[in-house]
């Protein structure tokens, strides 16, 4: 046993050595997961910070007035042309000088004064459907607030039902909340399975992996001294990016840092474990890093990083369940905004318990028995 | 051109300088002049480091000189590289093949590249296929090759035009004596037959012995410059053939002669020992007769390095090593039993049996692809057998404790320990691979540091040493754990004759002390040093006994074959012979 | 270099460097995987798994009210399509669910509603998950659009409750009338698609050759280093415009995505962007000679900032000006908005002037950063 151990070390400390020595992997190692957090931080959002648009008012009342200078006085609606004919609409949208087109019709003040109701009529850019609807729900808000005022100026009657929105975990709804906890996951994978994918690879194609076959040393003790350093290196990337979002972006952390940790050991497990499966099954490493993008890719975008699991079919919904990084988004995402405990957390627990005792043993396998 | 320089190539004061990160820029010529003449074979020999193949790729235009002049076909190299790329063929020392195209393939794709058009080919290609007896392969993929083939289609693929100068970059490293003798027959035949001009970087001596000029490098600087005839009168009346009286073994007779400041080189040869004296009179030793001998290239190179350095060729390359308590030479720690390895429909190794005792340095001989490094992998343990049985040190590794692999020391035919990572950091990682710890680890990587000449190194990382430390860092760290078997798997392939002479002087000492030695290799004059060796061809075992023995099974009316060269060669063609007339018959 | 006679293209040469590059590219599965089965395997991940469109989400209502007022609003929401609807009794036992994470929402009827709706001070509490900000963004609009439609038909009844609003808001997405977001990710998909044959399969051509040494004997020919280049790209030039035909069929006829633009403007501007593409792949092969570094980088380069910096899933609208400029360096933001705009939008000379004038220029760049890396000498 206590050989076992010697040995083990003896190999981490190697891969240590190996991974961290030169100047240029340990820059590789850190600035890419600082930079991609900070960059993706501010781009991965869906909330806009600015809407320009472009202004039809075809009726020129003081309704209207009244609307456009709440539009202005909001502070997201920038107005960046005035239209005098409808026929500009089309120029105006498909150049994308404007995401919206708020066309106020002749007969706005008439209808609001007579009851019937006055239409802003909006048209968005809908070639990303996405920020188009979140425009649109902008301009929804502000023909709330706009009722709400005129209302109230002519004393109209209160309505008999209110609606109270509240959102739990994250109050002002940020889309950034999400995106950057679930970096923790996202971004220390990459590496974490390219490095992984690597090791067995590179020492196979460079004939090193005989040399420590010869060696007293078992598959098993290979298995684990070759998986502990990537663990190392995924966790304290994941640190790096869990500070960045705690005091770069300011999002505050709400669970226990023995739980996230906790769950992120696990997954990085996981992830190292399809890693030296992979590797172990290559024989070159051009091989191991192709195999790895083929797998990375869907497992990044089947993760619920960019868009949630729950809205896909079943039987994708079933695919994600073999991903490590579905349970780990869910999981940082949880633990981070929600505070959830350990008890809450078991069912992203387990899985990647799973995945990593079916993958490591099976690297342990191909070790040995992949002839190369 | 100057009609008074008939020169193909001509060198003045070539300077090439590389920077190094952290450390002095190497220089890997100095000031170096030579000139090479038409229709002639030149070649570049030297150690380790000598500048041989900065010296090619310079002439081919693949870098620039920092200082001097270089003259190719009357073109300036560094400001015409182009032109003198469409007029030269080059063979790197990877040969250059796409390992993923076929024979084929490869042919066709330098063919075009050169220019050649289907006349010129349908005359070339049966020429080729003639000269290097590929035609049964060409569909084959290039990677699954042996190496003397692979070397012989870098070679086709420089020839499939008639290029004015031909240079090749060590081209027999790694490869068998056969496969060697076919290669220099096709290139002396061009030169003879065509008139080619050929310069050639060698480390095999008898190949410089062949050429018109030879030129002597050493780390950068030209030591000496001449026709082989001049070169080798230097050594005239200082080689003599040593021989003992007594029933002493030539390998241990030549560990004595070379350990003594007054011979410049021994090596065992046909029984004897060929020495090299620093004086024109015999050594009066006792026991020992000395007969003068024609010299040989390889008496003047040992001279010639001798002078410059001043060093003994083996100096300090004795091991310090603490005898093994058990001293039973007649135990035998390796038994192989009817053993075959298959991969699919193809027979690698084929019921081969041998036994080794302990302290014994036994000898795999065999042309590429005979299924030598097979062998290896299997006693190693990293191979399943197909079927037999093999022992070693009383386990199958493959099925052993994983204890049971503290018991070998193994070095890979390819340098195979840590490039990125430094000489010490390597000595420690395998140090505690091997379970030793603390002041016992430190202990044996003082002693590794130090019998392997490795202290100003320690810090480099492994992967930046020059050859001849990498060899020696990888044999280092298969001893680390003081290993009762040890396998080394063409331990002295490309390396220069003083690396060779160090590297058995060591494993000699290993033996005396009761380590078994496995050992591959093709320089033929190695089998020597073996107490005995095995030749192999096609996997199946065709000789086994002492050096002695061999040559003599190989010999003519009773006469025991001249060199262990011929032995080998007589014995794989009388056995390739045979396996046609059984094809034949059958 | 001063050479007398700069070397003049040979097409023989050229053809017998693409041949072998695409031999080479033949044989290796791994490549194959990458250039053709990845693109299929992203196609279906596209065009089915990933989705902006709620639809089903878990959502407990909590309703101790027992009148017929009250279970018509419960109703309402079990009709809607956007929501699974558990029906619970108390509040707490909705914050566990919550919690769990087993309903993203929670609407809460007082026990008193009918009755307070009969006073005019009726609540309903509609409490989201907001940690996918977007999705509850849009969850909260469908639960108050549950509402409305409820009370809508109570005004049609007589019962109003509330002032007639004012203003109505009629909102047309332009391009996208279906409004699925498939329509905006299968452009998208393209420009991943061609990023990562370009980038990542080149990234490792010419490394390899300098790792195997294979360069060094390809040097010593009449080869000149345009052809060697060209050999390079020629043959994954191939690849992408396949994995661009499989995207095209995709998106026609299992995803059903209007192509309102000319399909031979997809393609050409496609084939720029990928010459692109190919060439930045290639340029980190020749720089750094090194066949794991330069993967590496192309990753980092290339394909995450065209799923992340693009503008194709995140508007770039709203990123801080230093992030913008990036994006605004970057080739695939360019590329999909011309793609997005072809697809859904039609021809728009302006833009699409633009966007061809910017790739146009990546591309000569690439080319010449290419040339002066790729010399025909060691060291």
């Amino acid at each position: 046993m206590n050989a076992t151990l010697h040995r083990i070390a003896i190999l981490i400390r190697k891969e240590l050595i190996a991974i961290l020595k030169d100047p240029r992997s340990r820059l590789v190692l850190v600035m890419p997961v600082v930079l991609q957090s900070l960059l993706f931080g501010y781009a991965a959002t869906f909330d806009l910070n600015e809407v320009p648009y472009a202004l039809l008012d075809t009726d020129r009342s003081n309704a209207s007035t009244q609307f456009v200078t709440l539009l202005d006085g909001s502070g997201v609606f920038d107005r960046v042309a005035n239209l005098s004919s409808a026929k500009e609409i089309g120029e105006t949208i498909g150049k994308k000088r404007a995401l919206l087109v708020i066309h106020l019709p002749a007969d706005f003040e008439r209808n609001i004064i007579s009851g019937r109701g006055g239409v802003v009529q909006v048209i968005a850019d809908g070639r990303n459907s996405n920020t188009g609807n979140v425009a649109a729900s902008y301009v929804t808000a502000a023909v709330d607030r706009f009722n709400a005022q005129w209302n109230e100026l002519r004393g109209g009657p209160t309505p008999a039902l209110r609606i109270e929105t509240r959102a739990w975990y994250n109050p002002n709804l940020e889309t950034r909340w999400a995106m950057i906890p679930s970096l923790i996951g996202a971004l220390s994978m990459l590496q974490v399975l390219m490095l992984s994918a690597l090791s067995v690879a590179r020492e196979r194609e460079q004939g090193t992996f005989d040399q420590l076959l010869v060696t007293p040393l078992r598959p098993t003790e290979i298995m684990v001294g070759k998986a502990v350093p990537p663990i190392l290196i995924g966790l304290v990337q994941s640190s790096i990016i869990f500070l960045i979002a705690r005091f770069w972006f300011g999002i505050p952390f709400q669970g226990s840092l023995f739980t996230l940790y906790s769950g992120l050991l696990l997954f990085t497990t996981a992830a190292v474990g399809i890693g030296l499966a992979l590797s172990a099954f290559s024989k070159t490493m051009q091989q191991a890093m192709l195999y790895t993008f083929v797998l990375l890719m869907p497992m990044m975008l089947l993760s619920g990083l960019t868009s949630a699991i729950s809205n896909m079919p079943p039987a994708m919904q079933y695919l994600t369940y073999a991903n490590p990084l579905r349970y780990a988004i869910d999981l940082v995402r949880r633990v981070y905004l929600e505070g959830a405990s350990f008890g809450y957390l078991l069912h992203d627990m387990w899985p990647l318990v799973v995945i990593a005792l079916v993958t490591l043993p099976a690297a342990v396998w191909l070790f040995r028995h992949r002839l190369v | 051109m100057n009609a008074a320089d008939d020169f193909i190539v001509r060198g003045d004061n070539l300077t090439k300088r590389f920077e190094r990160p952290k450390l002095d820029p190497v220089t890997a010529l100095n000031r170096v002049s030579f000139g090479a003449r038409p229709g002639a074979l030149i070649a570049l020999v030297g150690p380790d480091g000598a500048g041989k193949t900065t010296l090619l790729r310079l002439t081919a235009g693949l870098m620039r000189a920092d200082e001097g002049t270089l003259t190719v076909l009357g073109l300036d190299a560094a400001k015409q590289p182009q032109a003198i790329q469409d007029r030269i063929s080059y063979m790197p020392q990877r040969f250059g093949l796409y390992e993923d195209l076929s024979v084929q393939e490869n042919l066709d794709l330098y063919a075009d590249l050169h220019g050649v058009g289907p006349e010129q080919r349908a005359e070339r290609y049966p020429r080729l296929m003639e000269m290097t007896a590929l035609a049964p392969f060409l569909d084959r993929l290039a990677g699954k090759l042996s190496g003397g083939m692979k070397q012989k289609l870098g070679l086709a693929c420089t020839l499939v035009r008639s290029p004015e100068l031909l240079l090749l970059d060590e081209p027999t490293v790694g490869v068998d004596p056969l496969s060697r003798r076919e290669l220099w027959d096709i290139v002396s035949g061009l030169v003879e037959n065509e008139g080619l001009s050929v310069i050639v970087s060698t480390s095999y001596m008898d190949e410089a012995e062949r050429c018109a000029h030879v030129v002597v490098l050493h780390e950068g600087n030209v030591l000496a410059n001449g026709t082989p005839k001049e070169l080798m009168s230097r050594a005239t009346g200082h080689s003599f053939l040593a021989m003992s009286q007594r029933e002493t073994p030539a390998r241990k007779l030549q560990a004595d002669l070379i350990d003594r400041p007054d011979v410049i080189d021994a090596v065992p040869h046909g029984g004897q020992v060929r020495v090299v004296l620093g004086d024109r009179e015999p050594l009066s030793l006792q026991d020992v007769t000395f007969e003068p001998t024609p010299p040989i290239l390889e008496d003047s190179l040992m001279m010639l390095l001798r002078h410059k350095t001043d060093e003994q060729p083996a100096a300090n390359a004795a091991l310090e090593l603490s005898k093994k308590a058990s001293q039973d030479h007649s135990e035998v720690v390796i038994e192989v039993h009817d053993l075959v390895r298959k991969f699919g429909d193809f027979t690698a190794v084929n019921r081969t049996s041998f036994e080794v005792k302990r302290g014994e340095v036994f000898g795999l001989l065999g042309p590429n692809g005979a299924g030598k490094t097979t062998t290896f992998r299997m006693l190693c343990g990293l191979l399943p057998a197909t079927s037999g049985t093999l022992k070693v040190a009383g386990a199958d590794l493959r099925r052993a404790r994983a204890e049971a692999r503290q018991n070998i020391g193994y070095v890979a035919q390819k340098f195979s320990l840590y490039g990125d990572i430094s000489v010490l950091e390597n000595l420690q990682f395998f140090a505690g691979a091997y379970g030793l710890r603390n002041s016992r680890a430190a202990q044996r990587i003082e002693w590794a540091l130090d019998n392997f000449e490795l202290k100003e190194r320690v810090t480099s990382t492994a992967g930046s040493l020059p050859g001849g430390f990498q060899r020696r860092l990888a044999m280092a760290a298969a001893l680390l754990h003081e290993p009762a078997i040890v396998f080394l798997d063409e331990p002295t392939s490309g390396a220069d004759p003083l690396a060779r002479r160090e590297f058995w002087r060591r494993i000699g000492s290993l033996a005396d002390h009761g380590t078994t030695i496995v050992v591959t290799t093709h320089f033929m004059e190695e089998a020597e040093y073996c107490d005995r060796i095995m030749i192999q061809d096609a996997g199946t075992m065709l000789a086994i006994g002492t050096p002695e023995e061999v040559r003599r099974q190989a010999g003519s009316g009773g006469e025991p074959a001249h060199s262990m060269e011929d032995a080998f060669i007589g014995i794989v063609e009388q056995a390739r012979e045979r396996a046609q007339r059984q094809d034949h018959a059958a | 270099m001063s050479d007398v006679h700069p070397p003049r293209l040979s097409w023989r040469r050229l053809r017998a460097l693409t041949v072998k590059e695409t031999r080479q590219l033949l044989r290796d599965k791994s490549n194959l995987m990458v250039g053709l089965f990845l693109p299929f395997v992203l196609i279906l991940v596209f065009g089915y798994g990933l989705s902006f469109d709620i639809t089903n989400a878990p959502v407990a209502i909590v309703s101790q009210d027992t009148s017929p007022t009250a279970k018509d609003v419960v109703s309402g929401f079990h009709l809607s399509p956007y929501f699974t609807v558990t029906q619970l009794n108390s509040m707490a036992e909705a914050q566990s669910l919550m919690r769990a994470g087993k309903v993203e929402a929670i609407v809460y009827l007082q026990s008193d509603f009918s009755r307070r709706l009969a006073a005019s001070d009726a609540t309903i509490q509609v409490l989201v998950n907001g940690v996918d900000a977007n999705r509850a963004r849009v969850l909260e609009g469908f639960a108050q659009g549950a509402i409305a439609q409820w009370s809508n038909k109570r005004a049609v009844s007589g019962a109003s409750m509330a002032p007639a609003p004012a203003v109505r808001l009629e909102t047309r997405l332009w391009f996208n009338e279906a409004n699925t977001s498939t329509h905006f990710l299968v452009p998208g998909l393209i420009v991943l698609i061609m990023t990562l044959n370009g980038a990542l399969l080149t990234s490792l051509v010419m490394a390899r050759e300098w790792e195997r040494g294979t360069l060094e004997s390809l040097f010593v020919t009449p080869i000149n280093t345009g052809e060697l280049i060209a050999s390079k790209l020629i043959p994954y030039f191939g690849v992408g415009l396949a994995g661009l035909t499989m995207c095209l069929l995709a998106g026609k006829f299992m995803f059903f995505v209007p192509i309102r633009g000319s399909l031979l403007l997809i393609v050409l501007i496609s084939m720029l962007y990928l010459l692109v593409s190919l060439s930045l792949g290639l340029l980190i092969s020749a720089a750094t000679k090194n066949q794991f570094l330069a993967s590496q980088i192309a990753l980092i380069t290339s394909f995450l900032p065209a799923l992340m910096l693009s503008g194709f899933i995140f508007d770039l609208r709203s990123v801080p000006a230093i992030v913008r400029a990036i994006s605004t360096v970057l080739p695939p933001t360019y590329y999909v908005e011309a793609l997005q705009t072809l697809f859904l939008a039609g021809n728009v000379p302006g833009l699409l002037i633009k966007d061809t004038a910017v790739l146009l220029t990546a591309a000569v760049v690439l080319f010449v950063l290419i040339r002066i890396n790729t010399k025909k000498q060691l060291v």
